[in-house]
């Protein structure tokens, strides 16, 4: 079927099959291969994206459910050609080594920050507990996204 | 690479359109809500609808609300909203209790009540927290609507009463004064299937207990219920003693079988001991000594 969505400001009509996932889609098809596509059962949260306003796991959302819809991915978080605070915090503090979640635990953090401009370790823990890191521990993240809060 | 096989999909426009869609589609039909449950079940191809009806834009079924002495929430409300909405866990704190251990933050932004439900895991946690509140499930079909308590929703692991052509639409719970809920949970890790959870809802005249509710998941309890255990608690005075023995009584009539979580044993265990905790802290909240 024939779907439209707008993808960090972009809009894009493409058919497709409506059991395409929508990670797929946007790496497959549009070639924003900034969202990875990691664990396929919701858990790793490697393939978060924003869909309106809400961050989600693209591996457990249809490509069509976003018809009608804007998406989010890392490679919008720049803006006015400068990084957002959370990639600054990221690169200041160490926030990666592989980088393989670094784009969901990014889209998460900017939509805390968003919500909550000063969150507490505790709140950031929570808000990425449902995303996997297996290099930092976790602790140089939550350092990058208190960078980016104390950086707005 | 886990990929759905091949399905037909239609946006529904109404509840009306939605039911039309499914009475056109037949009953190889799914609602498609938030999908976390089902999307992941295509993509193991244990589930293999022929065709999706999307209700994700019906926003009519996405609301939390009090009328008429009942909290409402629409069926498509996503498990974030429920956890937000204040209005929730200032009459029935245990649907925060459970929501805060439901899956992680990013799911429940996605996942939705009505959804979890109607997937009827064994273990999982609203279908516990509806049984102790004895909550009521409003089910829209071509006929109209019909209404089916929450412990005749189950009708067995993955299997609801809701038949082919209808839509679970609403969950509706009473209001009653003297009233405290509480739900206790015990994973492997946070954001898992609980090994066993127990959800506990009071009414107290006094220092008696008026009335009780007592939900439990994952522990192969009847319809989500410990009835004896309830049972023994009505009439009975607000105690540390009724309330262990109401705990022991639930474990004596819960099933559970062993697995990867955990042995059949200190299944029952949990059942118990969870179902205590989750007694006394309900007790509290009926007395005003926490929230």
């Amino acid at each position: 079927m024939q779907i439209t969505m707008t993808v960090n400001g972009t809009e894009y009509s493409r058919e497709v099959e409506a059991r395409l996932l929508l990670i797929h889609f946007l790496r497959d098809q549009l070639g924003l291969t900034g969202s990875h596509w990691g664990c396929d059962t919701s858990n790793c949260g490697a393939c978060v994206v924003w869909l309106d306003e809400t961050p989600v796991k693209s591996c457990t959302v249809l490509a069509v459910m976003a018809d009608g819809h804007r998406v989010r991915t890392v490679e919008g978080l720049e803006h006015y050609g400068g990084l957002d605070p959370v990639q600054q915090g990221f690169a200041e503090c160490h926030g990666l080594q592989c980088g393989f979640c670094t784009p969901g635990m990014m889209l998460t953090a900017r939509w805390l920050l968003d919500h909550n401009p000063d969150p507490s370790a505790e709140q950031i823990r929570e808000a990425i507990s449902g995303q996997t890191c297996r290099c930092t521990g976790y602790e140089n993240i939550v350092r990058s996204i208190r960078w980016a809060a104390e950086h707005a | 690479m886990q990929v759905p096989a091949y399905v037909e999909y239609e946006k529904a426009t109404s509840i009306e359109h939605a039911l039309a869609l499914l009475a056109r589609f037949g009953p190889e039909a799914r609602i498609l809500a938030g999908g976390h449950s089902l999307i992941p079940m295509m993509k193991l191809r244990i589930a293999q609808p022929e065709a999706l009806v999307d209700i994700n834009g019906l926003s009519a079924l996405s609301y939390v609300r009090v009328t008429d002495g009942e909290l409402r929430i629409g069926a498509l409300t996503r498990h974030a909203q429920l956890l937000d909405a204040l209005v929730a866990g200032q009459h029935f704190a245990i649907l925060h209790d459970a929501e805060r251990v439901i899956a992680d933050p990013v799911v429940r932004n996605w996942g939705t009540v009505g959804g979890s439900l109607c997937q009827a895991d064994p273990s999982e946690d609203l279908s516990a927290a509806f049984a102790a509140l004895k909550a009521s499930m409003i089910i829209q079909g071509p006929g109209g609507s019909r209404m089916v308590p929450a412990r005749e929703f189950h009708t067995g692991p993955y299997q609801t009463v809701v038949a082919p052509g209808e839509l679970l639409t609403e969950i509706k719970i009473a209001i009653r004064p003297g009233g405290g809920s509480a739900y206790q949970k015990v994973g492997r890790r946070v954001g898992d299937w609980p090994v066993g959870a127990a959800g506990a809802a009071i009414w107290l005249v006094g220092d008696t207990i008026a009335d009780a509710g007592i939900g439990l998941t994952a522990v192969g309890a009847r319809h989500f219920a410990a009835a004896e255990a309830e049972e023994f608690l009505r009439g009975a005075p607000a105690t540390e003693a009724s309330l262990r023995r109401a705990g022991e009584i639930a474990a004596e009539h819960c099933h559970p079988s062993s697995d990867q979580r955990g042995p059949a044993d200190y299944k029952r265990h949990l059942a118990s001991e969870l179902t205590t905790r989750a007694l006394r802290r309900a007790v509290r909240r009926a007395q005003g000594q926490e929230a």
